[in-house]
């Protein structure tokens, strides 16, 4: 192989483009949203919301205890024994409409605080997040009055109380998936976002409250676990909608085990990419960067391992280290950020600690040699080569910027390995050739597939996993399913 | 002088044989006069496993099956029950059940069977659908069998409450160990015997008899069961399976129907145990909006 | 003895039909064949994405001042008109010279391009500065003339004083998949071209697909093109960032296997600074700097250069410009 090029021969780079903030409206303290109204936590504990890329405090955000939650879910099910209850779908689809549209006009500064809040980078924040969340508020607005026509042959009602919990990596997004749908089917709403990244929620509700909407139909309450297991615990509960690790997942299962709660879970993975021989390399080479390093690589369906064929494994892994050494990593309200700050210190732990056991476990390491910043919580883009089935780094989500890549020689094997995991939320194949897509596509157990590209999502199309990946889908008709009874 | 009835040996239901069970226990069941029915297999933890490792075996050619020979299968089985009806009579009756309620029953699992057979080829196109996706995608999403399922069927039924859970799951492409109701277990193992008979691949149906209170627990932890399936309404029994279900993310479904009913019998028993998969891919789009078309 | 002479001179023979195309003008090739299908298939979805990501780069104050002044130096200032006249493009070449005299500092553009007719009278009116002449070639536009034709094109063209030459394909015999008959023309041109460098137009918007693209990049980089253009400007679509990315594309590749520069050059269709600026962009991240200079880098371009220059102006003065202060030739 040749020579990289020295890149500093003409030395032309990219001066910083830093989004402005001046037109954020941000609380130095938020207090709980419940029955249309701001209210102080009953414990009167407020915790810090951190901005990862500077380890600054941003606001103070109200830990929701169990007379918080309860409050909450009193007034949601007051709200849907009363107005909401009543209202015909038509009108509940013009507010969530009315939303949709309020969230629109918001967007940019949506998209700031998001990434203030979480460490993603402004271009995504701006480009996807916020953008997806808006339209999953216009996709299911239209829902609402036409529920008889989904489920042929049935009676369609709303469950009740649905109690939401939402994880850290796509906060506002997670928060249109789970309210959006759940407000179509004429349930309401106990929502809580994730402790570090509360704020967009929080934003939402002042949309929510600016909308019109009755009182008690949406409610955001903000915290910790304790928090979570109010509201999966409260006997009011008709339903749980959670998205976030496995574990936690299952420990809500057993939670909810000896009730009649409906649930839906979407749980963590490992997703296998598979680049064929005759794959569009370029473009696989794109979509593995964008399966694993979109969001500093926490998404749940990140495309984590990577199997390439052998015949271009050399090829393919050579292209992807160039590629690597051209992302930018540094501070996500840059524009031209590719990779922003990993969420929580936490976080960042977790990753230094799979990136310690890959190399303990005899694996090879490549990672860009790209500069980061000093503050913050930032890890470069990083693979594994030389990793085996039974590596840990392999079987575990490190829901970081953390790929491992395999070889392998036949689609029989290649289809094994894949589906070689507890997961099977998502799968990504690259081939030219039609008939080999169907075969991969058919036989890889997972709830997504991607074939020549990786990591899209849209409000039409259904989203959730295999095994213990989680059960229910969000998105598209089939996600009202999760916000239904039928008879 | 009278001839001697040569008696039944009711034995399991295993990747298409009939073992008895590893365990070499057996309870006994008897009729309203306590005169003893049968000598039942009381099967074990390793005969549970044992199905399941059959119903693994069997779920890739099944699930792979062109669905209208899932359907023919399925209407081969209700042929095969027909010739049998008059010994699942006979047998509901030993068991308690009135000439009328018997024969009502049997006819209704051969006409359930003929609808599931029906369903085969046809869930597909209700449950799947395009998703008009923003960006250059053709999107779909299509349903996929969950995978091997537990089956506890229904206390109080001896066929129709087993048959009713079984077509569903294996119309769907689904394979299954079924524990069959303890104490009217006699038509399960008649069941099985048409089903061996019915081009039904080895493994995708298996049944067991015995104890729930022992085998709920394998039915229901076992990591290579991807759901759970439970008819009746013991509040302990549904708390246990959901409790079981967690270490796996089991799906779990609980019914508590009138099986013996025409109602019973839909197309959303086939959605439960399907997973919705949905694919992408790009759309090249040349000309774009220019071309006419 | 006989025997031995025999089968050694069979071998060579057949070593020389195998291989000769390739190995008499690129000895360093590797054993890629694009005659052979095997350019890499490519997804035009996913070049749209990517393209589309390249041009959410944002390029601000120094960064910006910096590669607009690079896109000036990188442009081939070009005329190509049936009513083309001496008069026309010596005030070309002067504008070439002297981009805005008004503002000292500025490069000169990198070459001007005109017809094989008009190459004598600019190589007179550039003498002295930096600026190359290039010369289309090969009966451009369309290239439907015969082999001598385009043989004694070249030759003429560069007996004038050419620099570069700017060729046509055979569209018409790539697409009937011709391929050896044009890379047979391409290496043919490239011998007539002498020291000129040999610029290898595809015009991709016949071409329609970047399957198609890729495969005739791969072809002509093979056959001894210098530099691998997109268009003659004649035909619609002309450059598009997602026609060049896919040629960058086989530029790199042909680096990663051989260690050997190709040059790139859109031609056609890139009128803003704003644009101009998502191909450095593209070419940064895809070849990397050593790509960012005339020497393997260009635009063909007409209308672009005032465009830059505006751009440069307001960056400096913090005023948008108006059309009206800056020379149209």
């Amino acid at each position: 192989m040749a020579k990289k090029t020295d890149k500093k021969l003409s030395g032309w780079d990219f001066s910083p483009s830093p989004e402005g903030t001046s037109h954020i409206a941000l609380k130095d303290k938020y207090d709980l949203f419940i029955d249309g109204k701001w209210v102080k936590p009953s414990s009167g504990k407020y915790f810090d919301s951190i901005n990862p890329s500077n380890e600054e405090k941003i606001s103070s955000v109200a830990h929701a205890n169990q007379a918080d939650v309860d409050k909450a879910v009193k007034a949601a099910r007051k709200a849907y024994n009363g107005a909401w209850g009543k209202m015909s779908g038509k009108e509940r689809g013009k507010y969530i409409y009315r939303i949709a549209r309020m969230m629109q006009e918001k967007a940019r500064e949506l998209a700031v605080i998001e990434t203030l809040d979480g460490g993603k980078p402004i271009r995504e924040s701006r480009d996807i997040d916020i953008p997806l969340a808006c339209n999953h508020f216009f996709y299911y607005a239209g829902w609402a009055d036409k529920l008889d026509y989904a489920f042929p042959n049935r009676k369609v009602e709303s469950l009740g109380v649905a109690g939401q919990i939402i994880p850290w990596n796509f906060p506002l997004l997670m928060a249109a998936w789970k309210i959006a749908p759940a407000l179509a089917a004429g349930n309401t709403v106990v929502l809580k976002p994730a402790e570090s990244t509360s704020l967009t929620a929080l934003k939402l509700a002042e949309i929510i409250e600016e909308s019109g909407l009755p009182a008690g139909v949406v409610n955001i309450v903000t915290g910790f676990g304790d928090t979570g297991a109010a509201i999966v615990n409260h006997p009011d509960v008709d339903k749980v909608a959670f998205t976030g690790s496995t574990d936690v997942g299952k420990i809500i299962q057993k939670a909810i085990s000896g009730t009649d709660k409906k649930a839906t879970l979407e749980l963590g993975g490992k997703s296998a990419n598979i680049i064929l021989e005759d794959a569009p390399i370029d473009q696989a080479v794109e979509g593995i960067v964008n399966g694993i390093f979109f969001n500093q690589g926490h998404v749940c369906c990140a495309g984590s391992r990577l199997f390439v064929q052998e015949s271009v494994a050399e090829v393919v892994i050579n292209k992807l280290k160039q590629r690597l050494d051209s992302l930018y990593v540094g501070n996500p309200l840059d524009k031209n950020t590719d990779i922003g700050a990993i969420n929580s210190k936490e976080q960042l732990q977790t990753i230094k600690k799979y990136i310690k056991i890959g190399q303990e476990e005899g694996a090879e390491m490549y990672q860009s040699p790209c500069s980061i910043p000093t503050k913050g919580y930032f890890c470069p883009p990083t693979l594994f080569t030389n990793v085996a089935q039974s590596s840990v780094i392999v079987q575990e989500e490190i829901f970081g910027p953390v790929l491992t890549i395999q070889t392998f020689r036949t689609v029989d094997e290649v289809i094994q390995k894949a589906n070689n995991t507890p997961f099977g939320l998502a799968a990504g194949v690259w081939t030219d050739k039609g008939s080999r897509i169907f075969n991969l596509t058919t036989k890889l157990r997972a709830g997504v597939v991607w074939a020549n590209t990786y990591n899209k999502f849209d409000p039409t199309s259904p989203f959730g996993g295999y095994k213990e990946s989680g059960f229910g889908r969000e998105g598209g008709l089939h996600g009202l399913e999760a916000y239904v009874k039928l008879s | 002088m009278s001839r001697l009835e040569v008696l039944k040996t009711y034995k399991i239901y295993i990747g298409g044989q009939f073992p008895r069970t590893e365990s070499g226990r057996y309870y006994q069941i008897q009729d309203g006069k306590g005169k003893v029915i049968g000598n039942i297999c009381l099967s074990s933890k390793k005969d549970v496993r044992n199905a399941v490792s059959a119903a693994r075996k069997a779920f890739g050619g099944w699930a792979e099956r062109s669905a209208f020979n899932r359907s023919q299968i399925l209407y081969r089985i209700a042929e095969m029950l027909e010739g049998r009806r008059d010994q699942f009579i006979n047998e509901l009756m030993i068991q308690g059940a009135s000439k009328v309620n018997a024969e009502k029953e049997i006819d209704l699992a051969i006409d359930r069977t003929v609808y599931y057979a029906g369903w085969c080829d046809k869930y597909q196109q209700l449950l799947s659908s395009v998703n008009p996706v923003s960006s250059a995608h053709f999107n779909f999403s299509v349903v996929e069998p969950t995978g091997v399922v537990s089956i506890i069927a229904d206390e109080n039924s001896s066929l129709i409450g087993m048959v009713s859970l079984i077509l569903p799951a294996i119309a769907g492409g689904n394979t299954c160990v079924v524990l069959a109701s303890e104490t009217l277990p006699l038509c399960s193992i008649t069941f099985a015997e048409v089903l061996n008979t019915s081009d039904l691949p080895a493994g995708v149906v298996n049944i067991v008899t015995g104890k729930k209170a022992e085998l709920i627990e394998p039915m229901g932890n076992h990591m290579d069961v991807n759901a759970t399936v439970y008819s009746g309404s013991n509040a302990d029994e549904i708390k246990k399976i959901k409790e079981l279900a967690v270490q796996n993310v089991k799906r779990v479904k609980t019914y508590n129907k009138k099986w013996i009913s025409d109602e019973s019998q839909d197309l959303y028993l086939i959605a439960d145990l399907q997973e919705v998969k949905t694919t992408w891919h790009p759309i090249e789009n040349i000309g774009g909006a220019t071309s006419s078309y | 003895m006989a025997a031995f002479l025999l089968s050694f001179s069979y071998v060579f023979l057949s070593l020389i039909l195998l291989k000769m195309p390739m190995s008499k003008l690129k000895p360093f090739s590797s054993d890629f064949d694009p005659l052979r299908h095997e350019s890499p298939s490519v997804d035009k979805v996913g070049v749209e994405e990517r393209v589309a990501r390249i041009q959410t780069r944002s390029i601000k104050n120094e960064s910006k001042i910096q590669g607009l002044k690079m896109v000036l130096n990188m442009i081939d200032l070009t005329t190509l008109e049936g009513k083309d006249t001496p008069g026309k493009v010596k005030q070309m070449c002067y504008k070439a010279m002297h981009l805005h005299d008004a503002h000292p500092g500025l490069p000169t553009t990198a070459a001007v391009c005109v017809y094989p007719s008009m190459v004598s009278v600019a190589k007179e009116a550039v003498k002295g500065s930096d600026v190359k002449i290039a010369s289309v070639s090969t009966a451009f536009p369309s290239g439907q003339a015969p082999m001598s034709v385009k043989l004694d094109d070249t030759r003429f063209a560069v007996d004038c004083g050419a620099d570069e030459i700017d060729m046509v394909i055979s569209r018409g015999k790539f697409l009937s998949g011709e391929y050896q008959f044009v890379f047979d023309e391409i290496a043919a041109i490239k011998e007539a071209c002498g020291k000129a460098r040999l610029k290898v137009i595809l015009e991709t918007g016949e071409l329609v697909t970047l399957d198609n693209v890729r495969k005739a990049s791969d072809i002509a980089i093979h056959a001894g093109a210098d530099f691998i253009k997109t268009s003659t400007g004649k035909v619609q679509p002309a450059a598009t960032m997602q026609v060049t990315y896919t040629m960058l594309m086989a530029i790199k590749d042909h680096f990663d296997r051989t260690g050997v520069m190709i040059g790139m050059k859109p031609a056609g269709g890139i009128s803003t600074a704003k644009a101009a600026l998502h191909y450095l962009v593209m070419v940064k991240e895809t070849l990397g700097d050593a790509w960012l200079s005339n020497e393997w880098f260009r635009f063909g371009a007409s209308s672009l250069a005032n465009d830059v220059l505006m751009q440069i102006i307001k960056m400096e003065t913090g005023v948008y410009q108006s059309s009206d202060y800056f020379s149209i030739d």
